[in-house]
């Protein structure tokens, strides 16, 4: 690990719905260049939880701050432009936009050119257009996807859909990653492609990475720490090795080992 | 290479509007096109306005506004009594039209773009009617009985709204802008999450649209010597909505089109008043049954030109 300093504190946060308790008092910190990985059962409040860092919901309790500033009750874009972005659990692209332009909208709170100059097409609009799509090409290179770059992204095939997310959420030039079980619904081999990916990209881009996933080959095999929600509560923290043999664990999710 | 391929195109389509603007206001002007057809003509000039300005609020950034005559409605009387009642000229009055009309677009869309799909759709039907209901009611503007404008709306001024409006809406949408609206239309949740503000760019096309249809509704003014609130009353919301919808939906060439051939349609049936409405519900009905994305979906006309070339540049690349 690098400067093992503080990037993300979550303190004592919590939202009810009404009387339900989704989610409450969680206390979580991440540090600068950690794979940290949350788990638990369906229904836990993981995805929530994501929806309170990126303020999709407003915490109703405790606090939320990145690199030292409190994110509490900010919009989801606010949130965005200071650092934190996301992919989601049943992939969210714009499909008729193509490929290029998909990135090209994580560019634009980095946009230089006002809607004036665009809409008179003064010289602005032309250089900001085109280090855009300048970047964005060498961007999607990265990921493997400038061979499709004017394809709609609802053409595309399962496995890039899900790449195409995780580059243009990355295209937000976020200091955190929050990433919604990205191997849900992929076969061995495209998970094994997207754990080099995972590992490629957080060496890349100096990422600090949270990621929500239920298959325990992939979190155990990247995460550096887990933390275990259950019922809206965290029953446990700490390495693949403590989480594996955690007795509240295996009862509330991982189950007896078989063999 | 793209973007100087877009600007080409872009000036070619300028040359190419003036001149038809030239030689039609000489035939007009020589008297060698019947008046019948110089009024279609600027009918179809005032719906071509008004269904490319609601085509950003719905096609673009997927709002589903059916309030768009109360716009109109706004341009109208604003203009109208810019040049009615304080004696200005007619350029002042049209601008003043569209600058009501976005002012309003900006007070009504604040609160209401928060609502998403129906409710949106039934809250902006509201306003429209409030619209009609607030004129009806104004006896400075003549109430239910209207008020008499001077015919002011010369080919000139129309071609060049159209021309500019089509310029205006064009250039906004091909931009990092627009993106950010069709963003909107595609996932509002994911536009958010990417760092868009998706408010912000909901208010600005609702409010950019309401210029335009403010604009047309100045020209509206002063076309047709008087305006009545039962001009602008929900049908003629849904009319605009029809260019859109009929034309494809993110389609601004659809809709184009769409204005242009249901303004004809709809003036040549006005010989037979008792199917007129039967003739053109049925229209709508076999197009929407048979081809329900609309005349061109979302594709624009220029796209079918330039199949045979990005195909190619696709191979090559």
């Amino acid at each position: 690990m690098t400067a093992s300093t503080q990037l993300l504190k979550v303190e004592n946060a919590g939202i009810r719905f009404g009387g339900l308790k989704a989610v409450s008092d969680v206390n979580l910190e991440l540090k600068k260049g950690e794979l940290v990985g949350l788990i638990g059962p369906n229904g836990a409040g993981k995805t929530t939880f994501f929806n309170l860092l990126t303020g999709v919901y407003v915490p109703t309790e405790g606090s939320i701050s990145l690199d030292g500033e409190k994110l509490n009750g900010l919009a989801p874009f606010k949130i965005t432009k200071k650092g934190i972005s996301r992919t989601f659990q049943n992939i969210r692209l714009f499909n008729e936009l193509s490929v290029l332009d998909n990135v090209k909208v994580a560019y634009h709170s980095q946009a230089k050119h006002s809607i004036f100059s665009s809409i008179l097409r003064l010289p602005s609009h032309f250089s900001g257009e085109k280090e855009m799509e300048e970047k964005a090409i060498e961007f999607l290179k990265i990921f493997k996807l400038d061979d499709v770059l004017h394809e709609k992204a609802k053409n595309l095939p399962y496995g890039q859909q899900r790449r195409l997310e995780i580059a243009r959420a990355l295209a937000a030039n976020p200091k955190l990653l929050l990433l919604d079980e990205p191997a849900a619904g992929m076969n061995p081999q495209e998970t094994e492609e997207l754990m080099n990916l995972i590992a490629l990209i957080r060496k890349r881009f100096d990422l600090t990475i949270l990621l929500i996933e239920h298959d325990m080959l992939l979190v155990m095999g990247v995460c550096e720490r887990i933390y275990v929600l259950d019922h809206g509560q965290l029953i446990a923290q700490g390495t693949p090795e403590q989480i594996r043999s955690n007795p509240k664990v295996i009862e509330a999710y991982l189950g007896e080992e078989v063999s | 290479m793209n973007i100087l391929k877009q600007a080409k195109f872009f000036w070619t389509s300028i040359v190419l509007a003036v001149v038809f603007a030239i030689i039609m206001q000489f035939l007009i002007a020589g008297g060698s096109i019947n008046q019948f057809y110089v009024n279609t003509l600027f009918f179809i000039g005032i719906n071509i306005i008004l269904a490319v300005s609601l085509h950003l609020i719905i096609g673009v950034t997927g709002q589903f506004s059916i309030g768009h005559a109360g716009f109109l409605a706004v341009g109208a009387y604003a203009s109208a009594i810019m040049t009615m009642k304080l004696n200005m000229p007619f350029p002042v009055a049209l601008i003043t039209g569209g600058i009501v009309a976005a002012i309003t677009g900006l007070i009504i869309g604040i609160p209401s773009l928060r609502l998403r799909g129906d409710y949106l759709a039934i809250a902006t039907l509201g306003f429209g009617e409030i619209v009609r209901i607030v004129f009806l009611n104004m006896d400075y503007v003549g109430g239910a009985s209207g008020m008499t404008v001077t015919h002011l709306t010369t080919w000139p001024w129309l071609i060049g709204c159209v021309i500019v409006t089509i310029l205006v809406i064009v250039n906004f949408t091909n931009s990092t802008h627009g993106r950010a609206c069709i963003s909107i239309r595609e996932n509002e949740i994911a536009a958010d999450a990417m760092g868009i503000n998706t408010t912000y760019y909901k208010v600005t096309a609702f409010a950019l649209g309401a210029f335009f249809a403010g604009i047309a509704g100045a020209l509206y003014a002063h076309n047709f010597y008087i305006i009545q609130p039962t001009n602008f009353g929900f049908l003629k919301s849904f009319d605009i909505l029809i260019f859109v919808v009929l034309g494809g939906l993110g389609s601004m060439s659809g809709a184009v089109i769409a204005a242009i051939l249901l303004t004809i349609i709809s003036t040549y049936l006005q010989s037979y008043p008792e199917i007129r409405m039967v003739i053109y519900s049925l229209v709508l009905i076999i197009m929407m049954l048979y081809r329900p994305q609309g005349l061109l979906g979302t594709r624009e006309i220029t796209s079918f030109f330039k199949v045979g070339k990005s195909a190619k540049g696709r191979n090559a690349a």
